[in-house]
Formats: C-alpha cells, structure tokens, sequence
C-alpha cells in the first residue's frame, strides 16, 4: 500500500512545483496588496462615475469563483502563458478581498484626522500619503498576511489551467507511476509545514500590533 | 453566441440537474461543515487538554493544507488504502472537514466573547455545563457567529466548482460538457460567473434574515426591544434549575 | 475696551473695537440645515479684525456649527459668509454672481483661519515637530529649516519646548492640546477657531492650557472665536461674549455686562445654571 520509495521518488519532482507555488503566491500577492489599495482608494472617489462601476466590480469578482475566473481568463487571453495568467487571475481576485480590509482600515481612521487636515489646508496627497494612510495601513497588515496564505492554499488551482505547480506535479507522477497516495500525502505535507509556522507567526504579530496600542 | 444558447436551450433538462447538484453538494457540504464547526469549536474551546490538543491538532491540519488537495486525496488516494467513497461523498466530506475546521473558529470565538458573567450566573444557578452551553452560552454567541458563517457559506460555494474535476455533475460540469459540444468558450464560463453570482447573493440575503431572526429572538432587534422579554438567564433558570 | 454697545435681543450687532473697525469676518443670513434640523436661522454676524468673541449658550444652539462653517468643514445650506469682506463660502461666478465656491477658491482662502479641537486631533503617526512642520512646508511652502524652526518657537512659547521628538499619544491631554494650539499657530492664520478646547481634559490640566491661550491673546491680535464653558477665561480675554440659543444670536456684549446685568431672560437662565 504505502512504498516509501514513492516518495523519495516523486520529492524533487514535487518541490519543482512547489517553487512555482511559492512564485505564484509571492507575485500573486503583491498584485493583490497593489491593486487591492488602488481599488479601496477607487472605492472612495467623490465621482459617482468612478465609485459605482469600482465597487460592483469588487462585489462581483469577490462573489464568483476563482476556478472559473482562471478558466475564463484562459480562454479569452490564449497568448499570455499560463503562469502569467494564473498569477494575474489570483492577484485580481483577491485584490477585491484585500480592498475590502483596506477599505475597513481607512475607514477606522478617526474622522477628526480628516478634519484636521482640512483645518490646515493639506493638500490632498498629503492628507493620504502622511496622515490617512500611515494610520490605516496598521491594522491592515495581519490581514494582507492571512490572504497570502489562503492564497498559497489556493495555487492548486492553477493547474486546471496546466500550471505545473505543486499539486499539477504531484498528479503527474500520482498518475504515472500509481503513487497517488504518497504523492498526494506529500504534497498536503507540504502545504501544512509552510502554512502552519506563517499563520502562528501571523498571529503573534497581529497580537503585538494589537498590544503596541 | 447563437450556437451557445442553441446548445444550452437543447440541454436545459442537463443544466437545471448541474444546477441541483451544485446546491446540493453546497447545502450537505454546509451541513456537515456546520455540525463539525460546533464539535470542534466546543472540542478546541474545552477545559479538558486531552481532548483540546488533539483536535486542535486536528483543525489546523485541515485548515492549513488545501482543500484542493483533500479533496484529491480522499479521491485518488483514499482507494489505494482500500477504501472508495463515491465522487459526491468525497466532495461532501472534504468541504465539510475544511470548512468545519474554520467553522470551528468561529464557534470557539464566538463563545469566548460572551461576557463572563454569562457564564459564573449559569454556574451560580447550578446549570450543568450542557445547561450552560444550551440555554445560555449558545443563544447569546449564536448571532455573532452569523456573519462569519456567511462568509463561510460563500466560500463553500465558490470552491464547488472543484468537484467538477473528480466528475461530479454539479454545473461546471455540465457547462463544460456543453462548451465541448459547441466549441464556444467565453459565454459558458460568462454565463457561469453570473449563476454563481447570484447563487451566493440568494445565499447571503438568506443568511441575513436568519441573523435578523436570530437577533429578535434575543431581544438585540428594534421590534424586539418593543417586547419585554425574559433573558436567556431567566429563562434557562426556570427550566434548568428545576 | 470696547466703545459703547447696542445689543438688541435678535439681529445685527453693532459695536466698536480697537483697530481699523473693519470686519474680519462677516455672517450674512446664515442658515444650517441638517435633514428637517435647522441648527442656524438666518445668522447675521460680523466680527471685527483683532477682535476677540466668546460664543456661549446651550449644546444644540448652533455656536459649534459657526466655527465648523468658518473651517470649511461644513456647507452653508443658505446665506454668505465674507472675509475681509471677500466672499469666503462663495467665490464670483459668471456675470458677477455669487456661487458656491470650489475646493480650489477654497484652498486659496482657508489658511487664513486656523482651528483648535475639542479631541485635539493631532497626528499620531507624526511626532510633534512632524506635526508642527507638516502643512507649513507642504502648503505654505516653507523649507524645513525655516518650518522646524518656527515650530520651536511655538514650542518653546506653549511651554513644550523638550517634547519636540515625543509622540502625542504620550503627552496628557493638556499637553495634546497646546501642540493643537501650536499648530494651528504655525500657519500664522489670521483668525484662531477654538471649539471647547478644554471640555476633554481633566480639570487639573485646563489651566494650564488656558493660561498658553490668555497668552496669545495678550501679546498678538489675532482674531478668535471661541466656544467654551469657562466663563472666567472669557470674561479675561474676551472683547464681546455673544449668547445663542436655536441658532440665533439672542444677546451680545462686553463680558462684564452680559454676565454681570444679563438683559435677555434666556441668558439669566443660562447663566445663572452655568456660573
């Protein structure tokens, strides 16, 4: 039933996509953190014309599943490989989740902080850059850092799209050699031992920031 | 476009089952999520090591590897260990085991945000500690756990998708089987976007009245605050003390 | 002090004051509506360059609003309000027509006036020289240097000079609220806002804060406007108290004359549940 030899076997071939899991999640990140700000800034134009279309636009991607997303984005933009495709579908998606948290921190910005940059005439950039943002951003940190790892739990999906990262690799040699289980039990291995310290490490950072109040 | 929608008008009998099964899945996945956040939320939250350690252990085992690579595993693996569940059982499980081990941090949050004197008024009435939990420490973290629950449910129904690729005929499925048939691309995976879309705002409009419920019930709504209403201490001391 | 006055129980004002008797500050028909609360109705009001105003009445009588309307933080539902006799809540439009100015005529205008808090308000991610230095360089303009040192010398004149480096959240209350006072004074304005800038702090703190403000008032002559409970600091800095009651002005006066002979029953009342 379990051949150690399967595992041994199948490891190097498993981390090869792990470090694609662990690019993707990287850059698929960052995207998201960018974006995710932009889009909560958006989110709060005084336009009408910007403010609507941008929050409808969130709703819907948060509310939709990312399989399909990455399917749809697949299909429509066949000339763009598919980790460039993966990695945008998943910083886009979860963009409309960080814009969420940004938007939660902004607006826990005291509103006398506003009116105080009004009292001293601040132009707006600086009401953002020097005032706003800096107290907002604070909070904001743990939270980015839990989607992160949701999104490394969620690479997997790549594969539908034919991104060889872990799990795509995994089924390769499953499939191959008949080592789904060792494979498969690898692989969720791995997921575990590098989500479980982040999280805890998360946690305890969230406690101090929580704490340094 | 036209051949798409010809296709899809051939195959309406196809959708409406992929549709079905998709709420299905949705709607078991829920259920066993829900029953195992409560088990494991009460486990982790116990004064008792023995048993808060080992679950502990295991919700961060299913919350920290992917449900993805659950799902695979209990499809593809499992049978190798000589066991075989259908495709729909593996979905059902996997989604409940994932989504129960976040669930269960929710419950166990939930709880510990009762104020305490909840909990030394039950003790002082000499409720056992199922009294507590069932008249008085329940009722009051029930409607905070709503919202997260809600979260929780989109989520769950966001990754049914998954469950196409173990040959589940949830609505993916079909879909893709009629993309196959027609060639067309774009609108399928168009028209799906919009199914779940609305599939998860009819979920989360559902779970708001629930929490609306559950909130008059505790006396925490405008019309309840009309109404004078025992407390849930008054209540659980009436039934549990006799 | 003040020449003779004439106070009507409702309507304008007229009174003198030291200096060139121009209206730093003028109110014409006035009205603040919230939803179906008009909070003030029809304020006519002008205040003299130099001239030092205490605004008293009950809570809800509108005295916060004026100020909030003189910061730009709100909008006049009807009415003007001049500047030195420019207009200042509107801006000339096509025609010579008065319309509602836009937040570039605001920006050319509003530092001109500089306001004080009741919650400080001050930026916690800055330390006080930061906060001190932030809107003199990037809105008047000033290099560093010139604003650090500017900012010392109010720093030095609130009695704070050694807390250049500290951070807000670690100075008391009092302390908060002479660095408030600090800088709004950096942007030199010609008018200072004070919106019950001692209500939030402990009684043992307030005089230390009032004594920074008595200051002020004697060795400058900025305009000031100033809502506040502490009858005895306006009766000390103030040229005219003005009582409110439902957002209209219902006396008006030198402080001595309006606490010690009130005319208006209100005021008695008021007075006599206040003092």
């Amino acid at each position: 039933m379990w051949h150690w030899s399967n595992v041994t076997e199948s490891l190097p071939v498993v981390l090869r996509g792990f470090r694609l899991t662990l690019l993707a999640t990287v850059l698929g990140s960052l995207v998201a953190a960018v974006l995710g700000l932009a889009l909560a800034i958006a989110g709060r134009a005084p336009t009408r014309w910007v403010r609507v279309p941008v929050r409808a636009a969130v709703a819907f991607v948060r509310s939709t599943p990312v399989m399909i997303q990455l399917f749809a984005a697949w299909v429509l933009l066949p000339r763009l490989s598919v980790t460039v495709i993966g990695v945008g579908v998943l910083g886009v998606h979860y963009a409309a989740y960080t814009s969420e948290v940004y938007r939660a921190g902004i607006d826990a910005v005291p509103r006398g902080q506003w009116e105080a940059c009004t009292a001293l005439s601040l132009p707006r950039h600086r009401v953002w850059r020097a005032v706003v943002l800096p107290q907002a951003l604070r909070n904001v940190l743990p939270a980015l850092g839990n989607y992160a790892i949701s999104m490394f739990k969620e690479t997997p999906f790549l594969s539908v799209i034919g991104v060889a990262e872990m799990v795509h690799q995994a089924n390769e040699f499953g499939s191959e050699h008949f080592a789904y289980l060792e494979t498969l039990t690898l692989t969720a291995a791995i997921f575990l031992v590098a989500s479980y310290p982040t999280s805890v490490g998360l946690r305890t950072l969230e406690e101090r920031l929580a704490r340094s109040h | 476009m036209g051949d798409f929608i010809a296709a899809l008008s051939h195959s309406l009998p196809d959708v409406g089952d992929g549709l079905l099964t998709t709420v299905e899945v949705t709607a078991l996945g829920a259920v066993l999520a829900l029953a195992l956040s409560f088990a494991l939320g009460l486990g982790t939250g116990s004064p008792w090591r023995t048993l808060r350690v080992p679950l502990r252990a295991v919700v961060e085992f299913f919350r920290g590897t992917s449900l993805f690579v659950q799902l695979f595993w209990l499809f593809y693996a499992l049978p190798i260990l000589g066991y075989q569940l259908t495709p729909l059982a593996c979905a059902v499980v996997a989604l409940g085991l994932n989504y129960g081990a976040y669930g269960s941090e929710v419950v166990r949050g939930a709880l510990a945000a009762v104020p305490r004197g909840q909990w030394e008024a039950a003790v002082a009435l000499n409720l056992t500690g199922w009294q507590r939990l069932r008249l008085v420490l329940l009722p009051q973290a029930w409607p905070q756990m709503i919202p997260p629950f809600t979260n929780l449910l989109i989520q769950l129904l966001k990754s049914t998708p998954l469950v196409s690729l173990i040959t589940v005929g949830d609505i993916t499925f079909r879909m893709q089987q009629i993309r196959a048939g027609t060639g067309d691309t774009r609108d399928a995976y168009l028209l799906l976007l919009v199914v779940y879309f609305v599939l998860a705002a009819a979920a989360t409009s559902g779970m708001n009245a629930a929490e609306r419920r559950a909130k008059a019930r505790l006396g925490l709504g405008a019309a309840a605050a009309r109404r004078p209403r025992a407390t849930a201490l008054e209540r659980a001391a009436s039934r549990g003390a006799a | 002090m003040p020449g003779p006055t004439d106070s009507a129980p409702l309507g304008k004002p007229r009174l003198r004051v030291p200096g060139d008797g121009l209206d730093r500050i003028t109110f014409e028909g006035v009205v603040k509506r919230y939803g179906d609360n008009t909070v003030l109705d029809h304020l006519d009001l002008g205040v003299r360059r130099g001239e030092r105003v205490t605004l008293i009445g009950p809570s809800g009588s509108g005295k916060t609003t004026i100020l909030r309307l003189l910061m730009t933080l709100e909008r006049v539902s009807d009415g003007f309000i001049y500047l030195d006799g420019q207009p200042y809540s509107h801006m000339h439009g096509p025609h010579g027509t008065l319309v509602p100015a836009d937040e570039a005529y605001l920006r050319q205008v509003r530092s001109r006036i500089g306001m004080v808090f009741q919650q400080f308000n001050l930026f916690p991610n800055m330390d006080v020289l930061a906060n001190l230095t932030e809107a003199p360089v990037h809105v008047l303009g000033l290099d560093r240097d010139e604003a650090e040192q500017r900012a010392r010398d109010l720093l030095d004149l609130v009695g704070l000079a050694d807390k250049a480096h500290a951070h807000p959240t670690r100075l008391s209350g009092g302390q908060q609220q002479r660095v408030a006072i600090a800088r709004a004074l950096a942007m030199r304005p010609e008018v200072l806002l004070l919106d019950e800038v001692t209500s939030a702090l402990d009684p043992e703190l307030v005089a230390g804060v009032l004594d920074v403000l008595r200051d002020i008032a004697q060795s400058t002559d900025i305009t000031m406007l100033c809502v506040t409970h502490e009858m005895a600091f306006a009766r000390d800095i103030s040229h005219r108290v003005m009582m409110f009651d439902a957002g209209r002005v219902i006396e008006t006066g030198p402080p001595e004359r309006v606490f010690n002979d009130p005319h208006h029953e209100r005021t008695r009342a008021f007075l006599k549940a206040v003092l």
